[in-house]
């Protein structure tokens, strides 16, 4: 220990002012991390401030979005929004809610539970500008056939045709989520249950899925976030109409796809303003969702 | 008593039938997307569609490698902006569990991973697109960093969370100031979790349109000047599809299936990565 | 010899009190550590035993909440007066469950204190220090041919003999063991008991043990805890045997566990 005594003090000082500087640069990275978030926030806030002044609460109940008279309320697209989410969210739930089971209960491991789990992660990895793309092509001559044997306008791309693709492309996210809550339930209380003579049905239908219920209702709140915020898939095939749509098989737009679509043609400031103020809408009524799915996960998971 | 049980038992098998069923149709979609992808896009797939600049329209032939070379730019503006920073950020909340900073850090980030991600194109574009009065790969690569930052802090700070307290110890107790611990005893540890959320942060950026509609913009050209508009693969499918014109549609075909394969190829890498380097301890 | 021993203390704790958030973890410890012998702390859970020798290698203060107020002299200097890393090179420490570095190999492992502290040394030095240490440990033959594999291989026993290894390459004067054999199955926890009798004879030995009959088969002294103050301490032979303080008595019949 002598040996490395001698000379040791530059060495320290040197290692002292190395250690303060790294945990300075750790806690400056969490902090400029904070800023950044906070920063986004106040630039919506500050850019969509014209419009905000211009129509304060109205913007929310107005239904016309007329660039040429600088009128914009943001009504259309809010209903857009609601009635694709929510449409997709109905479709899918079948869906998610059978694969949850299939890989939480019955498949948990094995070559079929393999595959299906890949199957519908490589699913949840397609980009959403190829579902928009194959959906454009594929889905929407479909949806134009089923038009005309209604009697509805054959557009093709309206509201019906958005929540499909959507409803596709939330099921991976929400299967994920609902496959972990169902994995987690503790085999004690199944075994109770099966040594009461219940059938497998009537485990999952009375224990499993109670239990997990939390779980998969925080699932849904936040597959509902994802659809809320999906922009390209919707944009394609939703026929960007600036109208209040009338029902599904109505052309429309969603918050995401009005901006999308207008925002590179927006003269003015007002214009520009406005569909600023969509996006800050569509970032609260984001963080609102997912803050209340993680919340309500999160206290599931201490009660566990 | 027989007629209950024998319903019983006809629901139960019922259920399970009705369940796997929808499962695999919940499936389907994939192989539909892969067989139109494959039917319309692979017979414009050669090495000229890799390797050379788009023609204009009523000119034969013309590529996407603006596309790919542009996609490129962006993930590496991106992984710059975003790795350092979120790495640093993520061994920060690993090690400050109890910090205030910490709550407010933590529900940031969560709010961020919710952020539509064309919110953030208009982020980029108030940022550096206006002031710049043009658009740049560099604003395209701003959007996509802040869209990757999440998934890399809380990959790293998952990741660092799971290695065992003693090894920190066993480090300090020989003597070892904090920061090496960290950097050569901590994070070599966590080498696998670390480069598998980068590569996961990756695949998602990499097929991300929305960002870059009014920040990168796109371009006809090669440009590998990052003050510039560049091109990018979602990009170029996004504009061939709205076109009128059939040729480009077969490219946007072709295009896509380019575009996932790259994003299946990362995807798979980011799998082997965890499964090959995974430290156990 | 008498029975007064003229031996040196090492270690001199003074009036040392830890803290943990607002718990008073230790209360007043006034402790002299002989030098070259094998030291016993023993007590029952939650008694402050582990709190103990972390303050001695100032890992506490690192924990969060925690607090420590007093003196503790290494030969002649508080150590709480010194650069927290240097009294950490002297004094070193090994874990409960064995803790090798998992990216490093065996070769590296017993240099880590070196390689990552930028000590540098020659390569002979370093190959010299490598099998000196495994030789003491008794690894040598064991790995001599593995050197450069990561030490993830090894039995638990010999992974905790490789960390014993990683502690001493850094020729320090006191060695912490905080229970080191508790994670081992029996033949490795004697084998691991054997090797601490051999190195006393190079190192003072200072072991947080919950197993009495180890305390009594290894130590030569042992101080008894209990709720964070110490009440009895003394050769372990006297306190195994005819215990001053009740509360030892009732702890070694087992009344406490």
């Amino acid at each position: 220990m002598k040996e490395m005594d001698s000379g040791k003090g530059h060495k320290f000082r040197k290692d002292l002012i190395l250690e303060i500087a790294f945990r300075k640069i750790l806690s400056l990275s969490a902090i400029l991390v904070i800023l950044l978030i906070l920063s986004i926030f106040i630039t919506l806030v500050i850019h969509s401030s014209p419009s905000l002044k211009a129509f304060g609460f109205k913007f929310l109940f107005t239904k016309t979005w007329d660039p040429v008279l600088n009128q914009f309320g943001a009504l259309p697209f809010l209903v857009g929004t609601i009635l694709t989410s929510f449409l997709a969210l109905i479709i899918s739930l079948p869906f998610s809610i059978s694969a949850s089971i299939f890989l939480g209960e019955y498949f948990r491991e094995g070559k079929l539970s393999f595959l299906v789990k890949s199957l519908i992660e490589l699913l949840g990895g397609i980009p959403s500008i190829i579902y928009g793309f194959w959906g454009l092509f594929v889905l929407v001559p479909v949806v134009r056939s089923i038009q005309i044997k209604l009697g509805v306008a054959p557009y093709g791309v309206c509201i019906f045709t958005a929540s499909i693709i959507l409803s596709i492309m939330i099921i991976p996210y929400a299967t994920t989520i609902g496959r972990e809550v169902i994995e987690l339930v503790p085999s004690e209380i199944k075994e109770a249950a099966y040594s009461l003579g219940a059938t497998r049905y009537e485990v999952i239908k009375k224990v499993i899925l109670p239990y997990a219920s939390s779980g998969i209702i925080s699932g849904i709140i936040l597959s509902l976030g994802r659809a809320l915020g999906e922009t390209m898939a919707v944009t394609m095939v939703i026929g960007n109409s600036n109208y209040l749509p009338r029902h599904i098989f109505s052309p429309s737009n969603t918050m995401a796809s009005v901006i999308a679509n207008e925002f590179t043609e927006a003269t003015g400031d007002l214009y520009l303003s406005a569909l600023v103020e969509i996006g800050l809408l569509l970032f609260v009524v984001t963080f609102c969702v997912n803050y209340i799915g993680r919340y309500i996960i999160k206290k599931y998971t201490i009660t566990q | 008593m027989r007629d209950e049980i024998y319903k019983r038992l006809l629901k139960d098998k019922l259920f399970k039938t009705v369940v796997i069923f929808l499962s695999f149709i919940s499936t389907v979609p994939l192989f539909f997307i892969l067989f139109h992808l494959i039917k319309n896009g692979l017979s414009s797939l050669n090495i000229e569609f890799l390797f050379n600049l788009p023609k204009p329209i009523g000119e034969e032939g013309g590529g996407i490698a603006n596309a790919i070379v542009g996609t490129f730019i962006l993930i590496l503006i991106s992984s710059f902006l975003s790795i350092p920073l979120g790495i640093s950020a993520g061994i920060f909340m690993a090690e400050n569990r109890n910090s205030k900073l910490y709550k407010i850090i933590n529900l940031l980030v969560e709010i961020l991973q919710g952020v539509p991600s064309i919110v953030l194109g208009i982020v980029a574009y108030l940022w550096v697109v206006k002031p710049m009065k043009h658009f740049s790969a560099l604003s395209g690569g701003i959007a996509l960093a802040i869209m990757m930052l999440p998934v890399i802090i809380k990959s790293t700070e998952e990741t660092i969370n799971l290695i065992p307290e003693s090894l920190k110890e066993a480090s300090l107790a020989l003597g070892v100031p904090y920061y090496k611990t960290i950097l050569f005893v901590i994070l070599p540890s966590g080498l696998s979790g670390i480069l598998t959320g980068i590569l996961i942060g990756i695949s998602r950026i990499a097929g991300e349109t929305a960002p870059l509609l009014f920040t990168a913009f796109g371009n006809p050209y090669m440009n590998l000047n990052i003050f510039k508009p560049v091109e990018s693969l979602p990009h170029l499918i996004y504009n061939y599809a709205k076109s009128p014109f059939s040729e480009w549609h077969q490219k946007a075909w072709a295009a896509s299936f380019v575009l996932i394969l790259m994003v299946f190829t990362l995807n798979i890498l980011s799998k082997w990565v965890i499964r090959k380097w995974k430290v156990r301890f | 010899m008498g029975d007064k021993e003229v031996e040196s203390k090492i270690l001199k704790i003074e009036n040392l009190n830890a803290y943990y958030f607002e718990n008073h973890v230790l209360k007043d410890i006034n402790l002299q550590i002989p030098e070259n012998k094998i030291t016993a702390i023993m007590g029952p859970s939650g008694c402050g035993k582990t709190t103990l020798i972390r303050c001695i290698n100032r890992l506490h203060e690192l924990s969060p909440g925690g607090k420590v107020t007093g003196k503790i002299f290494l030969r002649d200097e508080n150590i709480y007066e010194m650069e927290p890393m240097i009294v950490r090179r002297k004094i070193g420490m090994v874990f409960q469950k064995p803790n090798p570095f998992p990216t490093m190999s065996i070769y590296h492992n017993v240099l880590s204190g070196y390689r990552l502290n930028g000590i540098k040394i020659s390569k002979i030095e370093e190959e010299r220090i490598v099998e000196e240490t495994l030789k003491k440990v008794g690894l040598w033959n064991e790995v001599k041919d593995y050197l450069h594999k990561r030490g993830t291989f090894l039995s638990g026993g010999q992974q905790q003999r490789l960390c014993i290894a990683r502690a001493i390459a850094l020729s320090p004067e006191i060695l912490l063991m905080d229970e080191p054999t508790s994670a081992l199955d029996p033949v490795s926890a004697s084998k691991i008991e054997e090797l601490l009798l051999q190195l006393k004879e190079s190192y003072t030995i200072i072991i947080v043990t919950h197993n009495l009959q180890q305390a009594a088969r290894i130590s030569d002294y042992t101080a008894f805890l209990l709720m964070g103050e110490l009440i009895e301490f003394d050769k372990t032979e006297k306190i195994f045997t005819v215990p001053s303080d009740p509360r030892t008595e009732n702890y070694l019949l087992g009344k406490f566990g």
